[in-house]
């Protein structure tokens, strides 16, 4: 193993960080002077930047090798060898890994492209490389197979996301969410590393494959359980599951919006190839079971208890919502119960089934939070009163956002309701007897309430009566670039709808 | 082929939402004709097998969840397929004056066809709940944006309350494939599910269809909802959509889960036999027209139920032929309702019986009292054949509801002469409804005259030979599984 054959399996990465740094110094060489020595101010740009209107200002340099970068790591992703494993497990290459950065590098595309409809931006250079070292972590955490490699992305990710959560340093609210978020977080990680060291401990390797031998199929000490729940307290964080989901909503709602929608596509969907692959192939021998009538220790009964309290408390609380970007919040923590549904019944259809289900829901959320980007430009605020009378404005935002609510709410022909009916059917085969059923119930009684609040948003879209907005309000025309971004993403929807086939076999293929 | 029903209306929503508003009624119209005609000439194929659930079309859709976009009709199927032809095109007509945003109108309107021919004509139970749940949004959005009374909340409740009831039947689908690894109807038709299965997951299954088929008593959406929305809306509300129920009631819970129909038909008799009467007596005290053409078909609906209750050859065939009678009934009371409303900007009976409609409205005073008398199972309509096939069938299984139910339909006689006299016959009343200049003398328009008479026909024509539509009918029940041997 040489650094040669190193660098060519972790090409990806490294382009994307190579990108990172391009992207950092034609920022600094580019900017002016509140990019002068480095340091961010934290004051409105001033006024020569805010005449140009966002939707006509020329395709940033940065955002274009941005994007670049990331196309450029895609095709490298596809060219990787299929199979490979580097120093036991921190670097795996292997179909599911493949699929998964590339889905990682995608949704990131998207992201940088819908940095154009947010408002001027300061310093979009810094953000953009921000993003660039987001994926990278979440490039990392896909592709590791191993305890502190799993650490290492999670950190990386994390700690680029939260700086994304508080970029905008003229908002307050920025500030809190980002705080809130890096407190929690810090919290979670430092119980993660302490639950993957008692793993350690137990089962002397830090190898997943390897651990599951080492932990055999035996009685389960104590010891073990202690690890498991700590772990697992640390990505039912990043997953924000109840009752661990404090940060969302403040998130959600604070952050800019692409940082927002990075957060609720791309980090959950690495977060859950990660558990997925700690609780299957790590903590494989040990599953227990969340059967209503035979209820066994181990990580299942964990996950299904995060599961139900999700699904309860994201979808009651997202009913009193009026700020759309907190409802999303809410239901993103609902839909983290529903997720999980599918890894509580294992397997290749359970996790197939789980991978599916995320994947659709960070295109569908990305999507969403470009609507909002739009509403937010134009109206200045993003509560449900802001949205109304987006249908006169903007039919085609209108008709995207149509798409990703109902999606959300699982209804025919949306790729939702393929991700639910799929979800929901392994969970009920899973388990012996259906066994998992009571948890279905729950979660399908939780998707009817959630109905209602999807509604209420294409309620205020299509029948709302505008309102007069305050002097905050952008009239520009709205930007090409970022509207063909969310009009492909409805469209990448509604096709996985009616078709599921040309996203759920690729996922199984790699699971093969 | 048949299957053209389906994508012509999909299409044609697609059509009307791209072309310019002047366009988007005439594509409705030319779709939706286009889709009963392909109906009539499925109907009426000669040497055809109505048996048989024949399939037309049967491609791999999911193959790693062994679904196929597997499409087949058999006389039920049909038959269904031909009343909502027949409602599509006179809903299509009596919204030809839709002022406020058409080209969305037809949209969700052909949404709500192209799901309906869909379930009716699907032999893959995904393929069906992915229809059956298609028709839920466009429903909400033609009565919240459309519709007149409380139509927010009545679009809501109509929503919520479907979607409930497809919640239920996503339950029983799951416990359906998780113990049979197939979706395909005929195979599960055949699938020896186990009566333990079948005893919980038939009563969750029947409730989640009977849902919209307005099983008492989980009704209370349907008289809302067809008060709160617009004409169109409330035809294919009371015409196809509340049938959607009833036919997945028929084709999924009872043909699959025979053990579990034995085990709770009698309380399917008592629900049906409750809305029934109940249905008819609040229909008796009500003072919107619209809310009592609701209610009556609430009381209608139980009389299916009643029919798949009885489980024999003439109850079933009864029952459908009453999903096809009421079909064409209702969208034609609610039809009317709506032209009266356009007119006079009021449904309250008491005020209406003091306009002297009778003459003002001539023609849609002819069309209500043929609408009234075949709703009360006169004779010569269809209604009445299919009542009383439902009866006769009824009475070999559960007697004493057919008792109950002939005391329900002096009541159900009993409003419906209520409505008709209060909304036409009353005396004109000096002062009331305006004077006799302001009074809208709109006579009716040729659209509403084509649309009723397309009804009236349909009526008449199965009431006077309703061997036209039984001898489609009563092969393909006879296949059916958990009839009384």
């Amino acid at each position: 193993m040489n650094y040669l054959q190193l660098l060519q399996a972790a090409a990806p990465e490294a382009i994307v960080v190579g990108a990172a740094l391009l992207v950092l110094t034609i920022a600094l060489l580019t900017e002016g002077r509140s990019a002068r020595a480095g340091v961010s101010v934290a004051r409105r740009p001033a006024a020569a930047k805010d005449d140009i209107p966002v939707g006509t200002r020329p395709m940033g340099i940065c955002a274009a090798v941005a994007a670049l970068g990331l196309a450029l790591a895609a095709m490298a992703v596809v060219r990787l060898t299929t199979h490979s494993d580097l120093y036991h497990g921190m670097l795996v290459l292997s179909p599911l890994n493949s699929l998964f950065k590339l889905i990682v590098l995608i949704l990131a595309f998207f992201t940088v492209l819908l940095i154009r409809g947010e408002r001027a931006l300061p310093n979009e250079g810094e953000y953009l490389a921000m993003v660039l070292l987001a994926t990278v972590g979440l490039m990392l955490l896909i592709g590791s197979e191993e305890l502190l490699m799993i650490f290492v992305g999670l950190e990386l990710s994390g700690l680029s996301l939260y700086l994304l959560t508080g970029f905008d340093k003229t908002n307050r609210a920025s500030a809190e969410a980002a705080l809130k978020y890096f407190l929690f977080g810090s919290t979670a990680s430092a119980f993660t590393l302490f639950g993957l060291s008692l793993l350690y401990g137990m089962g002397g390797t830090t190898s997943l494959g390897e651990l599951t031998v080492a932990l055999g199929a035996g009685p389960l000490p104590p010891l073990f359980l202690l690890g498991v729940v700590m772990t697992l307290v640390g990505f039912a964080f990043k997953i924000a599951a109840a009752p661990f989901h404090f940060w969302a909503p403040d998130a959600y709602q604070g952050a800019p919006v692409p940082s927002a929608a990075f957060i609720a596509s791309a980090s959950k969907v690495a977060a859950f190839v990660m558990l997925g692959k700690i609780v299957l192939l790590g903590l494989g021998s040990q599953p227990g079971s969340a059967a209503w009538a035979g209820l066994v220790a181990g990580w299942k009964p964990i996950l299904a208890v995060l599961a139900a309290l999700s699904i309860l408390l994201g979808n009651l609380a997202a009913l009193a919502q009026k700020n759309v970007r907190r409802l999303l919040a809410y239901s993103a923590v609902a839909h983290a119960g529903y997720t999980l549904l599918g890894l509580i019944a294992s397997g290749r259809e359970g996790f197939s089934a789980t991978l599916f289900y995320t994947t659709i829901y960070a295109v569908t959320l990305l999507g969403a939070f470009g609507v909002v980007a739009v509403v937010r430009q134009k109206t200045g605020g993003e509560d449900l009163f802001d949205f109304a009378g987006l249908r006169t404005h903007s039919p085609v935002y209108a008709a995207c956002m149509a798409i990703f609510m109902l999606s959300l709410a699982g209804l025919p022909p949306l790729a939702g309701f393929a991700g639910k009916f799929y979800l929901f059917l392994a969970a009920v085969r899973g388990t012996a007897d259906q066994g998992l059923l009571w948890l279905v119930v729950l979660a399908l009684f939780g998707s009817l309430i959630s109905l209602y609040y999807y509604l209420i948003v294409l309620k205020e879209i299509f029948l709302g009566k505008e309102r007069t907005h305050s002097h905050q309000a952008d009239f520009s025309p709205p930007d090409t670039v970022s509207r063909s971004a969310v009009v492909a993403l409805a469209a990448i929807v509604l096709l996985a709808g009616i078709l599921p086939s040309i996203i759920l076999d690729p996922i199984l293929a790699a699971l093969r | 082929m048949i299957a053209w029903t389906i994508y012509l209306s999909f299409a044609g929503a697609v059509l009307v939402l791209l072309l310019p508003r002047a366009f988007a009624r005439w594509i409705a119209l030319a779709m939706a004709v286009a889709g009963f005609g392909h109906a009539l000439g499925a109907f009426f194929t000669q040497g055809a097998d109505f048996s048989h659930f024949a399939t037309i079309v049967r491609l791999p859709w999911i193959p790693a969840l062994g679904i196929n976009y597997h499409l087949a009709a058999d006389g039920i199927s049909l038959t269904m397929a031909l009343v909502t032809g027949l409602t599509a095109v006179s809903a299509v007509l009596f919204s030809w004056k839709v002022e406020e945003r058409p080209n969305e109108f037809f949209f969700w309107l052909l949404l709500v066809v192209g799901g309906s021919y869909g379930v009716f004509l699907s032999a893959d139970l995904f393929l069906l709940f992915v229809f059956y749940e298609l028709v839920i949004i466009p429903k909400y959005f033609l009565i919240a944006i459309w519709g007149s009374t409380n139509k927010e909340y009545g679009a809501m409740k109509l929503t919520l309350y479907s979607f409930f009831g497809g919640t239920l039947v996503f339950i029983g689908i799951l416990a359906i494939g998780a113990t049979a690894r197939t979706f395909d109807l005929q195979q599960l038709a055949q699938f020896p599910f186990s009566a333990q299965l079948q005893s919980w997951a038939f009563p969750v299954l029947f409730l989640g269809f009977a849902v919209l088929a307005g099983i008492w008593p989980l009704h209370t959406w349907a008289p809302t909802g067809h008060v709160a929305a617009p004409t169109a809306g409330s035809m294919l509300l009371a015409g196809i959509v509340m049938k959607l129920g009833a036919y997945g009631a028929l084709r999924v819970a009872c043909n699959l889960f025979p053990l579990g129909f034995q085990v709770w038909s009698k309380w399917i008799a008592v629900l049906a036999v409750i809305g029934i009467v109940y249905a008819a007596g609040v229909a008796l005290r009500q003072g919107d027209l619209k809310f009592v053409i609701g209610y009556s078909s609430v009381s209608h609906m139980g009389f299916v139920l009643l029919g798949l209750a009885a489980a024999n050859v003439l109850g079933v065939s009864g029952a459908v032929l009453q999903m096809f009678s009421h079909g064409v009934i209702g969208a034609l009371l609610f039809a009317l309702a709506g032209a009266i409303y356009y007119r006079t900007h009021t449904r309250d009976l008491d005020d209406l019986s003091g306009m002297g409609l009778s003459r003002a409205l001539p023609f849609l005073a002819f069309a209500f009292v043929i609408a009234s008398a075949a709703s009360m199972g006169i004779p010569g309509f269809s209604g009445f054949a299919a009542e009383i096939t439902i009866l006769i069938g009824a009475w070999k299984s559960f007697p004493l509801a057919v008792w109950i139910t002939g005391v329900g339909m002096v009541v159900v006689a009993a409003f419906t002469l209520r409505a008709l006299k209060l909304t036409f016959f009353g005396e004109k009343v000096p002062g009331v409804g305006g004077d006799a200049s302001h009074l809208p003398n709109e006579r009716a328009s040729w659209p509403e005259k084509l649309g009723a008479g397309l009804l009236i026909f349909a009526t008449l024509a199965v009431g006077l030979y309703p061997k036209l539509l039984f001898d489609r009918i009563m092969p393909a029940v006879e296949l059916m599984r958990f009839l009384h041997r």
